[in-house]
């Protein structure tokens, strides 16, 4: 638990620090209310809208690990927000709906993962494919336009509330939750930061490195499913062109803010979900002030530049040291001395 | 002296890579270097190239102390370096190539024609017959080689350092390429020549070099030695010095694996060999003799494309790495760094890993097993380190082997491949490994260890296979199992009795 905490530390100081900047825009930031069954504030906007990029970040944090990148999930959302959007006009029913959207996810991972582990193309062109000709299969299932339904279960998934939380939140909070005890209470996690270091080597030792990146690029393809879902479910109609558009740089940047490096190994999915909430905050509060939205994208920029400098091998160990209790985080065999049991050897 | 060193000494962490070596290459000579893999010839080459920075000593061209800081610098002053894979870029033409960075220009435009006709000029005297306004790759690697070697006489024109140039040649392109050589040597060049062919190193040299661990062993002319003397010198025995042998008792024969004409083509030959219960089997052999691809054949890693694996309960699957690892086998690589250790985990992952993905990831191994278990081989095989949790990529070279060993141990394996196990590690950690191996022998597991220290394979093996030219060429067993015998097969089959 120390050590969970130790390791999104600095993500979780960010967070703290973009939500004062916000707060000193909006003190009423933390203001919640619940009115007609639903919670209303901006926190509650900022897990709501932040679901698509929190859900990408989950599976992109394990292709990241692998020393991988999806750059395809933004194309594949909206093919999986078609193809829902299509099997509610053809009054398949909601289930049938989830199923197909989940399944053309899985495809879409299984292709960028043949890609990968089969043919051995670089995951950065291996995904680009499909990045590129996704927005072109999504406008083929929705016949060039958008996709417009009406099916209040489906519009549930995105716009509905449950005990007052929405939807899309209490979705993204339970994958990461899945997500994360399956890869940490199974070796499934070890073994993907084994093939992130060294893949020969992890080859060598008998993991079966092929099948593992096909799984974790159709782990990306299911959570940009879902993230297509909630978006075609919220706006009631799925639109080709604009579904998840560069939502795929959103969900790097996610992971990258969560301290997770992009030659793979170590990760952390809770941090990079923290990342995703901190893109949103930044969104939410910029969008809030009023901004022109010509300066969205520029201010939004400039804020992530500042995380990142901060964050940097460079700067973290000074702020570290400044920091008393961090002190002496330095010195990691000692935290891990106790709960090992051993006597240490010199 | 054209090229001379004194004393050049270069310091990595942890080890000495070259300790005070002197060196002369006279103009006019080629002159070859040679020593297995770590004797310090890429470190002795990097220093006169520019490449590593010297710790200390000198090196003298014509005489004068210099200091080059790049391989630029070292071209400027006079020394040009070709490697085994071609410097070039094959998707340029040949005149390109040859030109590339002093093309003839005006007004800052390339004058096509008149580079054209310096490639030409730069190519005269070659003995090549070819198009140069055509694309490199459309030719074959000895010509590649050889306008590699044409623009590094020309932009150097004094040393020419040739870095196993023939690797990758067939006998009649290097015949092509020594022709060459040749015609330099008889234009005053001096010329550095590193290859592990033996046979072309006597053809074309004038004088040699060894080197072993880092030190300068022998000058010779190459007509004053023979092979015999000079695989002894590579390797570091004396023909006379006898090295008792343990007889062994033999080993069980009921329980062995049996593999029969396994291979690769272009890699080894197939090759038969069974190995019984409990025995250690050596493999010597000359670096790239195929030593290391019997290994990966043996595991999988690089599967056999001819033969069969048997064991009492049939045919044993060899296609990949996970298939020998279900069979019992295990392989500690020769390269550490790049095909053993995965240097950010710990060293309590490092040691489960093999066993976990063995038993695959629905099944973790409980976190308190696993510290019990890397807590157990820290402890049996003395690995220091501060706590189970350092990344293993910190510890140091042996104490990463005893890591991999610990790995492949808990997998209780009943063939164990170790690949040059002891290189690198420091005498303690060395004798330790050796008596690691002793005590898994007996307990029943069997054992191939790959070794350039014939010291190290007489006193554990109990027969050892010779391999040369990327076959098994002889078998050694019992009595006849000593560094001497092992030099003869190493050497030619003729002189073994």
């Amino acid at each position: 638990m120390k050590s969970v905490l130790r390791r999104i530390a600095p993500q979780l100081l960010t967070l703290a620090a973009v939500i004062v900047l916000v707060s000193i825009y909006f003190p009423n930031f933390w203001q919640i209310v619940y009115v007609n069954d639903r919670l209303v504030g901006i926190p509650i906007d900022v897990i709501k809208r932040g679901a698509p990029v929190a859900l990408l970040a989950i599976g992109m944090t394990l292709v990241i690990a692998t020393r991988g990148i999806d750059l395809s999930v933004g194309a594949v959302m909206a093919i999986c927000g078609a193809s829902a959007a299509w099997s509610i006009d053809q009054g398949f029913g909601l289930w049938a709906a989830l199923g197909i959207a989940i399944f053309a996810g899985l495809v879409c991972g299984l292709w960028n993962g043949l890609l990968v582990a089969v043919f051995n193309i670089q995951p950065i062109v291996a995904t680009l494919i499909l990045m590129v000709a996704g927005r072109g299969i999504a406008q083929l299932i929705t016949g060039g336009t958008i996709l417009t339904f009406d099916n209040d279960a489906f519009s549930y998934l995105g716009s509905g509330t449950l005990l007052g939380v929405p939807v899309p939140a209490v979705i993204w909070v339970l994958t990461g939750i899945g997500v994360g005890l399956l890869v940490r209470r199974t070796a499934l996690g070890l073994l993907v930061e084994s093939i992130g270091v060294n893949l020969r080597a992890s080859t060598l030792t008998g993991i079966n490195s092929r099948v593992l990146l096909i799984a974790v690029y159709m782990g990306s393809g299911f959570c940009a499913a879902l993230a297509g879902i909630i978006a075609t479910a919220d706006i009631r109609g799925a639109d080709a062109n604009n579904a998840g558009l560069w939502l795929e740089l959103d969900a790097i940047l996610a992971v990258v803010i969560g301290g997770n490096s992009l030659l793979g190994g170590r990760f952390s999915i809770l941090a990079s979900v923290l990342g995703a909430m901190i893109i949103q905050t930044i969104n939410t509060g910029i969008l809030l002030a009023g901004f022109p939205s010509e300066f969205n994208l520029v201010i939004k920029a400039v804020l992530v530049i500042i995380i990142l400098v901060l964050q940097s091998p460079r700067v973290l160990p000074q702020l570290a040291y400044l920091w008393p209790g961090r002190r002496n985080t330095t010195t990691p065999a000692k935290t891990a001395a106790p709960n090992s049991g051993t006597e240490t050897k010199t | 002296m054209l090229l001379a060193t004194r004393d050049l000494t270069k310091t990595f962490p942890g080890t000495r890579a070259l300790d005070a070596v002197s060196f002369g290459l006279k103009a006019g000579e080629v002159h070859a270097l040679l020593g297995e893999n770590g004797a310090g010839k890429s470190t002795l080459i990097k220093c006169l190239t520019g490449a590593y920075k010297r710790d200390s000593g000198d090196i003298l061209f014509e005489g004068q102390p210099i200091f080059p800081q790049s391989t630029l610098e070292a071209q400027a002053i006079g020394i040009g370096t070709v490697y085994q894979e071609v410097n070039l870029l094959p998707n340029l033409t040949v005149a390109e190539n040859l030109t590339l960075g002093h093309q003839p220009r005006r007004f800052g435009m390339i004058r096509t024609r008149a580079m054209i006709a310096q490639a030409d000029e730069m190519l005269a005297g070659y003995g090549l017959d070819i198009d140069v306004r055509r694309t490199l790759d459309q030719y074959s690697v000895a010509v590649q080689q050889i306008v590699a070697i044409a623009r590094a006489v020309h932009l150097s024109g004094r040393v020419l350092i040739l870095d196993e140039p023939t690797a990758s040649l067939d006998a009649r392109e290097v015949q092509m390429l020594f022709d060459v050589v040749r015609d330099l040597r008889a234009r005053g060049l001096g010329i550095i020549f590193i290859s592990h062919f033996l046979d072309q190193v006597f053809e074309i040299s004038d004088r040699l070099t060894i080197l072993r661990n880092g030190q300068h062993i022998a000058t010779r002319d190459a007509a004053d030695v023979d092979r015999m003397q000079l695989i002894t010198l590579m390797l570091g025995h004396e023909l006379q010095q006898e090295t008792a042998t343990k007889v062994r008792p033999m080993a069980d024969s009921t329980d062995a694996i049996r593999f029969t004409g396994v291979g690769r083509r272009g890699r080894i030959a197939p090759f038969d060999l069974t190995v019984h219960k409990g025995e250690v089997i050596g493999m010597a052999g000359l670096l790239g003799s195929g030593r290391t691809e019997s290994a990966e054949v043996l595991f999988g890693a690089v599967p056999s494309d001819s033969g069969t694996a048997e064991d009492s309960n049939g045919t044993v699957d060899l296609r990949n790495p996970r298939a020998a690892i279900a069979a019992g086998f295990a392989f500690a690589p020769e390269d550490r760094k790049t095909d053993g250790i995965i240097a950010e985990l710990s060293v309590r992952e490092n040691i489960i890993l093999a066993l976990q993905a063995r038993r695959g990831w629905a099944r973790p191994i409980p976190q308190a097993e696993q510290i019990r278990m890397a807590n157990d081989y820290i402890a049996r095989l003395d690995i220091r380190t501060p706590d189970a949790e350092k990344p293993v990529g910190l510890l140091s070279g042996g104490n990463q082997q005893k890591v991999i060993l610990a790995r492949w141990l808990a997998t209780n394996p009943r063939f164990l491949i170790l690949d040059e196990p002891t290189r690198g590690i420091d005498v303690g950690a060395h004798a330790e490994i050796l008596r690691l191996i002793e005590e898994v022998v007996t307990q029943g597991m069997s054992i191939l260890v790959i070794s350039s220290e014939l010291d190290e394979l007489v006193a554990v093996s109990h027969r050892v296979i010779v391999v040369r030219d990327r076959q098994h060429v002889s078998e050694l067993t019992g009595e006849a199992v000593t560094s001497d015998t092992i030099v003869r097969a190493i050497a030619a089959p003729e002189v073994v009795a």
